[in-house]
């Protein structure tokens, strides 16, 4: 019940509610913060400090004082996968990068941004759903 | 450089309810918070774990609508290019490139660079370094106003 159901909700809930006071949601603001060069707006960099300055302590500090998740003995924490840097992550970052630029979205925000019923947040999540899925057949 | 619609404390208040979303996944369940990753396995239907995930995601709506019965600084929204064109491109890439590249601003941004993970640290300077490019070249080509 906790470990299935109002933890991982709660998560997403607080997450949903994050994204839209940060503005994340709003691609104005994200293509701003990747406008270095041009009318540049620097918020975005606060998001991900304040997300980082929350969320280091909880992975570096509290996780390694504990020996399992609160709620979550029998898995234990998630080990990260991948260490090494390989053409994948470099080509596929790049590319998500563009299309990030493109539009203002990454996948968060558009899925939080479905609450807008907007016909272009619709069409963009229905291809940035395509785009995951053609990554499993190419 | 210009600097414009600076919202500091917002988007500063919005980073940390992010990260306590971040801590609350990890200490309490032992996930870490790679949207990219966790939406993926939600459409490709794997079934191990589906129900979290799957809750999780939904949570991501679920939040901003309940967040619309308060009083709050709106940030607006507004998509400088609606170009359908650019907008199936760009999700394609998106979905695309956070699959091949295993992470996006959440997996790779937030809990990577949390965790010191050099792997993620390079994605992201990857990711926003070609998105700092990508908006140049629009810009220039008159794509988009900003």
């Amino acid at each position: 019940m906790m470990k299935n159901i109002f933890i991982p909700l709660t998560s997403g809930i607080i997450f949903g509610i994050g994204l839209v006071i940060a503005g994340m949601t709003n691609p104005a603001k994200v293509m701003g913060f990747l406008n270095v060069f041009g009318n540049w707006d620097p918020s975005l960099m606060f998001v991900m400090g304040g997300a980082i300055v929350v969320s280091m302590p909880a992975f570096l500090f509290i996780g390694k004082k504990m020996s399992a998740p609160l709620f979550n003995k029998e898995e234990g924490f998630s080990q990260q996968l991948k260490k090494n840097i390989d053409s994948p992550l470099v080509l596929g970052s790049a590319m998500f990068g563009i299309g990030w630029a493109l539009v203002g979205f990454c996948p968060g925000p558009a899925i939080a941004a479905l609450t807008q019923v907007d016909g272009n947040v619709f069409m963009f999540f229905i291809a940035m759903s395509i785009g995951m899925l053609l990554k499993k057949i190419f | 450089m210009n600097i414009v619609n600076f919202t500091p404390i917002e988007s500063l208040l919005g980073g940390l309810i992010i990260g306590l979303a971040v801590a609350i996944l990890y200490l309490m369940r032992g996930n870490y918070t790679g949207i990219s990753g966790i939406y993926y396995n939600v459409i490709s239907v794997n079934k191990s774990g589906f129900l979290w995930r799957f809750l999780f995601i939904s949570g991501l709506i679920i939040g901003p609508v309940l967040l619309s019965f308060f009083p709050y600084t709106d940030l607006g929204f507004e998509m400088p290019n609606t170009n359908p064109i650019i907008v199936i491109l760009g999700g394609l890439l998106v979905g695309y490139g956070t699959q091949l590249g295993s992470g996006c601003t959440s997996g790779h941004g937030v809990c990577g660079i949390g965790r010191l993970s050099i792997r993620s640290i390079v994605g992201t300077c990857v990711f926003v370094g070609a998105g700092v490019v990508t908006v140049l070249i629009t810009r220039s080509l008159g794509w988009v106003v900003l």
